[in-house]
C-alpha cells in the first residue's frame, strides 16, 4: 500500500516546510483516501484490511496536522528534535503575558459591557490579527534551521497556544451571547 | 477527574486576589504561562523594610488547580521573608492540594511565578 515510516510530508510527497500548497495539500489528501480506503479491500484477506484502515487513520492523522499552522508548527520543531509539548514548559516574556492577562480581563467584561456584540466582535480581530503575525513570524523562523531561528520558532509555537486557547474561549462567549438572543 | 476539598475550597473562596501597584518600588510582580494550557498566572508581593512579605495578590486564567495553587501560595508566603518564600517548592503545593499528576504544572507554574516577583523586586531594588 505504501511505506508506514515516512514522515508525514513525505506520505504527501511535499516539502518539509511550514508554508505550504493548502490546495495541493486537500489534492493529495484525496488521492491518498482512495488509496487507502477500506472499501477497496473489502473483498482482500484480513492482513490488507487491517493494514488499510491503519493506512486510513495515519493519512487523517497527517491531513489533521499538516493543514493546522500550529500542528504543522508543532510537528515540524519535532522532526528537528525539539521539544514543544513538555507540560512543563513555561513561557518567560512578561510583556507577551501581560497582553495575555489585559486580553482575558476584557474577555471577562464583555457581558456586562454596553454592546457586548460589539466588543466580543472587537476582541475577536484583535485576537486573530495576532494569530495571523505568529503564522507570518513562524514562515519566517522555518525558512533555516539554525538553533536560533527554531527557538524563535519554538517560542511562537508557545504564544499560539495562549492565543488559540483564548481564540476558543472568545468563541465560547459569541456562543451563549447568540443563545440569549 | 474529582477535585480534592482544598483545591474547590480555594477555587470557591480565592485567597489574596486581586492587584497591587506595580510601579511601586515595594512590590514585585510575577508573570507566568504554560503554554500547554494557556494559563496565565499573575502574582504579586508588597515588601516591607525587613524584607518581609507583608501582602501578596494574585490573578489566575486557568483551571481550578492553577486557581488553587495561586490561592494558597499567596497565603504562604504572606510573613514569610523573601529567603523563605523563594524555598517553597511546587511538590509542597501539590502535596498539601492532592493535586493529580496532570495537574503538577500548575504547581509548578505557582512556583515559578513567586520567583518571577521575588526576582522583580529585588531588580528594582538594585536600580
Amino acid at each position: 500500500m505504501f511505506d508506514f515510516s515516512k514522515n508525514y510530508f513525505e506520505l504527501f510527497g511535499m516539502p518539509a516546510g511550514f508554508v505550504l500548497d493548502s490546495g495541493a495539500l486537500a489534492t493529495r489528501y484525496r488521492d491518498l483516501q482512495k488509496v487507502v480506503h477500506p472499501d477497496r479491500y473489502a473483498s482482500s484477506g484480513e492482513h490488507s484490511q487491517r493494514l488499510s484502515l491503519q493506512g486510513a487513520t495515519l493519512v487523517n492523522e497527517a491531513y489533521e496536522t499538516l493543514k493546522d499552522p500550529l500542528k504543522r508548527a508543532q510537528y515540524l520543531l519535532r522532526l528537528k528534535g525539539v521539544d514543544v509539548d513538555g507540560q512543563n514548559n513555561t513561557l518567560n516574556d512578561p510583556a507577551f503575558l501581560m497582553e495575555q492577562m489585559e486580553l482575558r480581563e476584557a474577555l471577562s467584561e464583555v457581558r456586562s459591557s454596553a454592546d457586548p456584540q460589539g466588543s466580543l466582535d472587537a476582541l475577536l480581530r484583535d485576537i486573530g490579527a495576532m494569530i495571523q503575525s505568529q503564522i507570518a513570524e513562524l514562515a519566517v523562523s522555518f525558512e533555516e534551521a539554525t538553533p536560533q531561528r527554531l527557538a524563535a520558532a519554538a517560542q511562537s509555537v508557545q504564544k499560539m497556544q495562549f492565543l488559540n486557547k483564548l481564540h476558543a474561549e472568545a468563541e465560547a462567549i459569541e456562543a451563549d451571547l447568540d443563545e440569549a438572543c | 477527574m474529582a477535585y480534592s476539598d482544598k483545591v474547590i475550597d480555594h477555587y470557591e473562596n480565592p485567597r489574596n486576589v486581586g492587584v497591587l501597584d506595580k510601579s511601586a518600588l515595594n512590590v514585585g510582580t510575577g508573570m507566568v504561562g504554560a503554554p500547554a494550557c494557556g494559563d496565565v498566572m499573575r502574582l504579586q508581593i508588597q515588601v516591607n523594610e525587613q524584607g518581609v512579605i507583608e501582602d501578596a495578590k494574585f490573578k489566575t486564567y486557568g483551571c481550578g488547580s492553577a486557581i488553587a495553587s495561586s490561592s494558597l501560595l499567596t497565603e504562604w508566603v504572606k510573613g514569610k521573608t523573601l529567603d523563605e518564600a523563594r524555598q517553597i517548592k511546587n511538590s509542597q503545593i501539590a502535596e498539601e492540594l492532592a493535586l493529580p499528576p496532570v495537574k503538577v504544572h500548575c504547581s509548578v507554574l505557582a512556583e515559578d511565578a513567586i520567583k518571577a516577583a521575588i526576582a522583580d523586586y529585588q531588580s528594582k531594588q538594585n536600580d
